[in-house]
């Protein structure tokens, strides 16, 4: 501490606290419109304190949905995010530790190509190239399937990117120990490299399963059939009902039922998801 | 930066790589050469006939009045978002630098918009800006302001900016709070015992040495607000009224999908991915030189 200036230290708490209120209004007047009945969302401005529906609104929609938007269960939407999150997460994880370890263990032609065309992924984000990634898929006949929901996203650069970072930090001297008792390279990667990115992997899991969750455009052109909808886009399909004012107590449920989820994660992990957000980018 | 104990071998690396290369090959660069392809044809409205027209859809693209105006609307978004997310963000971070109380509990909250998913902050948002039961439009109303995005496209604007800053607060939060814990104290200390006070000390010490952060952010959120934000366009707004929200990325979805204007739409892509690789070469030279020292 430099000085200690009452009042600043005041002006500063007034300032996070307001921060702090900016960022949770939205979410809890969400809350308290997914504990009304619909007639409390007709008319008026939106009630700020909590309604007795609450577990009449959530159960009713985890079960059978919000018939005007198809019906879908937003248990069955929590279902499909919850494995296109982990699948996403687990098979960028996978595939970037042994791309890095490629990259960095072993001298072989186009090395650097190759490392320059998993960091060329980065420079095309799907919004971007929408039409022909679309094609392909169709052209794969992966629509409507888990594997078109997760297969094209496993590709990391950033995930990549870390792990050869970390790689380069561990000391030579391991890998000359390994080879000297006469350990192959697999061997070195299951029994050295992996324990040593326990923490690494935790906190990118963390990160690429936020990223699987919150995943909006590539399920929306991907899947057609009701049974894969995740609950990112089921929100869409609730908000644009045709020709009528949405159920604002049911599509706020559904939003609720969205972030929480991706909140616990954050909250829990809170520790390993500064470290992979930060280092990640780093 | 390279190893200096390597293992020998040259197909086992070359496995090790084939799903990662094997997956950016298919779905990444191959739709990629696809849209270069197909932004120099042209399909007749039958989709029977392709022909080569050279760089027409270019020209067609940048004399279009339409595209003319997204981009205009993209840049109006995009400064207005990174702008504003920046300056909070700093602000927010600044103060919470010196805090000692409670400071893990603010953090901890203000970092809880990372978890939402564009998307749903945009629902949020759109839900207390509602015209007929939003509490913001309420209380805009209350104070003379005639609230209705549907109808203004300023305010649908103003509504998806705020929904894009409110999402993207947290990362910018926690980037300059490292920033900031990275600055040595004794270097603030030393200013203090010259007699600075807390705001020149800012200005003077902080604010210079955060640059790199704040340069290094300035290029992750411009490539935020001109490709993330698509949720949140797409959920409330659908770039509308008029044409008042539709920015780029969004023009490229609605003339490929909705429109099946495939030779434009490729010529849109075609463009957005050049800016995508100047924004990522700006920000790859910045890791690079953060590497060096």
């Amino acid at each position: 501490m430099v000085e200690n200036r009452p009042v600043l230290t005041i002006l500063r708490h007034l300032v996070l606290g307001l921060g702090v209120v900016i960022v949770l209004f939205p979410v809890w007047v969400a809350f308290v419109a997914s504990t009304h009945p619909q007639a409390a969302l007709m008319s008026g401005a939106a009630p700020l304190l909590p309604g007795d529906r609450l577990v009449e609104n959530y159960s009713r929609l985890l079960a059978s949905g919000m018939s005007q938007a198809g019906g879908t269960p937003v248990g069955l939407m929590l279902l499909n995010s919850f494995i296109m999150a982990l699948l996403i997460a687990t098979g960028k994880i996978a595939v970037s530790l042994v791309s890095a370890f490629a990259i960095v263990y072993f001298r072989f032609p186009f090395r650097m190509v190759a490392f320059w065309i998993i960091f060329l992924t980065l420079m095309l984000p799907v919004e971007v190239r929408i039409l022909p990634t679309f094609e392909v898929i169709a052209d794969l006949g992966m629509l409507n399937s888990y594997a078109g929901l997760t297969i094209p996203l496993v590709a990391s650069a950033t995930a990549t990117f870390l792990f050869r970072q970390f790689y380069l930090t561990i000391p030579d001297e391991l890998a000359e120990a390994a080879r000297m008792d006469g350990a192959g390279p697999m061997r070195f990667f299951r029994d050295i490299l992996l324990p040593l990115s326990r923490t690494n992997i935790a906190a990118i899991f963390v990160i690429m399963f936020l990223f699987g969750w919150n995943q909006y455009l590539w399920p929306l052109i991907v899947t057609t059939d009701e049974s894969y909808t995740t609950i990112v886009m089921g929100i869409y399909r609730m908000v644009n009902v045709s020709d009528e004012q949405p159920q604002w107590h049911l599509v706020m449920a559904t939003a609720m039922l969205a972030l929480l989820p991706p909140v616990v994660v954050i909250l829990v992990m809170q520790r390993l998801f500064v470290k992979g957000l930060v280092e990640t980018e780093k | 930066m390279h190893k200096k104990v390597t293992f020998r071998g040259v197909a086992l690396p070359l496995a090790l790589l084939l799903p990662q290369l094997a997956i950016t090959a298919v779905f990444f660069l191959w739709p990629a050469g696809q849209a270069l392809y197909q932004s120099v044809l042209r399909q007749d409205p039958f989709g029977l006939r392709t022909t080569f027209v050279g760089l027409a859809n270019f020209e067609r693209l940048f004399s279009d009045p339409l595209y003319l105006n997204a981009f205009q609307v993209t840049l109006v978004f995009s400064i207005a978002v990174t702008a504003i997310g920046l300056s909070l963000a700093l602000l927010l971070a600044v103060m919470a630098d010196r805090v000692i109380k409670g400071a893990s509990g603010y953090k901890t909250l203000l970092v809880m918009p990372y978890a939402v998913a564009p998307a749903v902050a945009g629902v949020l948002w759109w839900f207390l800006f509602n015209p007929s039961i939003g509490l913001f439009a309420h209380a805009l109303r209350a104070v003379g302001v005639d609230w209705n995005h549907l109808l203004n496209g300023d305010q649908a604007m103003i509504l998806v900016v705020v929904a894009a800053v409110w999402k993207q607060i947290s990362y910018n939060f926690l980037f300059f709070l490292a920033g900031l814990q990275a600055i040595p104290k004794s270097l603030i200390e030393a200013a203090a015992i010259d007699g600075a006070g807390p705001f020149k000390r800012f200005w003077t010490i902080v604010f210079p040495l955060l640059s790199p952060t704040a340069f290094f952010l300035l290029v992750v959120n411009v490539t935020y607000a001109f490709f993330d934000t698509f949720q949140i366009i797409h959920a409330t707004t659908s770039g509308g009224p008029g044409q008042a929200t539709t920015i780029l990325v969004y023009k490229v979805y609605s003339d490929g999908f909705v429109g099946l204007d495939l030779g434009g739409s490729a010529a849109q892509s075609v463009v957005l991915m050049a800016i995508v690789i100047v924004l990522t070469i700006v920000q790859f030279r910045w890791i690079e030189r953060r590497v060096q020292y």
